[in-house]
């Protein structure tokens, strides 16, 4: 018992902030958590995680910010959904894994699985320059990001990009040239705003 | 009847035969589907893993638009229909808050196509259409993620086992086989960023419809499409086993149950030919 005791007090003096800000935005169902498991079991992409989603709530509510933010699963969480709709006391998983990444993506550091959030930046730069995505244009620019292209020929995936974009492309499935689209400084605007928007 | 439709860029590129078909089906049933003008990306993945406030405005500024038109919005994306549909809840939320008069009223619906194709009086129409039924055809509905999850956002009433593409593949004449498979996920969002899951993924789903024992897959996602039909040769090779599972939309099998000209040129843009399993059911 003693230990409880004293662990507990520590608890409440540590900076409850990142905390706050996941509950902020996934709501106050995370302090209902018993841990059952449902979440982990359900997830399809829990045989590559370093911390199951529901230790990840956990580690949240126990203010383990640094295990959180450094790890895998934050980014490879494939945003299935399985996890927030089984949930039996309604906690948004899903939810409280897009605030992890957006606090971990302010915090300067470098993510653990860097090419993930490296792709979300080339996708979204690719709408504000075109208003929609155009998918060749967004590759370039992610292998160019990403070192993509140097990778894929040390482990020669490169043979199946190009026998793969190939078949594409003689299929027709393959834009050439991005569309123009009306509105584009409309959407310059909601960039330039959603700089001022940040979680820390 | 008539509709704005949101296509969602990957109508523009690899998934140009799920636009064909749509667009011919469409016509074929007498319902406009009137392209959104100037509709813009929906964030998908990017916005809502990176900043909370696109995630919401991207989807929300085609939202705003479509209700100037005054009509109901449907998609054929299962992402895009996600990303319109939590901005939907968003903006209703967020004007049940302020006294102010609201941006977005939410006196539009938005609709997964999948969903308004399913209108009871359409599904009427339909049946009396199917002039060419798939007999002896068996395939497996995947839902994928999104079109049903989670319930709160899409409305989904039946989400861990959905009907609407079995529907359909029944009042086509087709055998809809039951797996257990059919909203797992195949990893869509990280495609280009970690392909060693999502050929995990993808391998697990290829593996269930095969043991279901089904001749091809059908989707109503460009997503789920183009990553189980892509990817088949690859991750067959590596487990050495030979797939060909033809990865239908479902518009596509719609049209060739209602003996639609023209469904040989948006087969042709498969990567897995469905040609030969057609040819050998005498389909085609």
């Amino acid at each position: 018992m003693e230990t409880t005791l004293i662990s507990l007090p520590r608890t409440l003096s540590q900076d409850t902030r990142f905390r706050d800000l996941v509950v902020e935005a996934a709501g106050e169902t995370i302090f209902s958590c018993y841990q059952c498991y449902k979440c982990s079991a359900g997830c399809p992409v829990a045989f590559a995680m370093d911390l199951l989603p529901h230790q990840v709530i956990r580690s949240v509510l126990l203010l383990q910010k640094e295990k959180v933010l450094s790890s895998r699963t934050i980014w490879i969480c494939a945003s299935c959904e399985t996890c927030t709709t089984r949930c039996p006391n309604e906690i948004d998983i899903a939810k409280v894994m897009d605030v992890l990444r957006q606090i971990q993506i302010e915090s300067g550091t470098e993510a653990k699985e860097p090419k993930i959030p490296i792709f979300h930046k080339s996708f979204l730069n690719t709408i504000k320059r075109y208003g929609r995505i155009h998918e060749l244009s967004l590759l370039a620019n992610f292998l160019r990001k990403s070192g993509g292209i140097g990778d894929n020929f040390k482990t020669g995936e490169w043979k199946n990009d190009v026998r793969l974009g190939m078949k594409m492309f003689l299929r027709g499935k393959l834009k050439l040239l991005p569309s123009s689209v009306k509105g584009k400084e409309e959407l310059g605007k909601l960039f330039d705003q959603a700089k001022g928007h940040k979680k820390l | 009847m008539k509709a704005s439709f949101f296509p969602g860029c990957s109508l523009e590129g690899t998934a140009r035969e799920y636009g064909e078909s749509i667009d011919a089906i469409s016509r074929f049933l007498g319902i406009k589907l009137e392209e959104l003008p100037g509709w813009t990306c929906c964030g998908a993945s990017a916005a809502h893993c990176t900043n909370e406030f696109l995630s919401v405005s991207l989807p929300a500024k085609n939202l705003l638009l479509a209700e100037k038109l005054n009509q109901d919005l449907v998609t054929p994306c299962a992402a895009c229909f996600s990303r319109l549909k939590n901005a939907e809840k968003v903006l209703i939320k967020e004007s049940q808050q302020t006294d102010a008069v609201p941006l977005f009223r939410g006196e539009i619906n938005i609709f997964h196509l999948l969903e308004f194709f399913s209108r009871e009086d359409l599904v009427e129409v339909m049946k009396a259409q199917v002039k060419r039924p798939l007999s002896q055809l068996k395939v497996v509905s995947y839902y994928g993620c999104l079109i049903v999850r989670p319930p709160q956002i899409t409305d989904a009433k039946n989400w861990e086992d959905p009907q609407a593409l079995d529907d359909f593949i029944s009042l086509m004449g087709g055998e809809a086989i039951f797996w257990p498979y059919k909203t797992e996920c195949c990893g869509g969002s990280l495609l280009l960023t970690n392909l060693d899951i999502v050929r995990q993924l993808i391998g697990r789903i290829l593996d269930m419809a095969r043991e279901a024992e089904a001749d091809c897959i059908v989707t109503a996602c460009p997503l789920c499409q183009a990553n189980l039909d892509t990817r088949q040769e690859e991750i067959g090779k590596a487990k050495g086993v030979t797939y060909n599972l033809p990865v239908f939309y479902f518009t596509e099998l719609l049209g060739l149950a209602f003996g639609l000209k023209g469904t040989q040129k948006w087969f042709r843009r498969h990567l897995v030919d469905p040609r030969p399993i057609l040819k050998t059911k005498k389909l085609i």
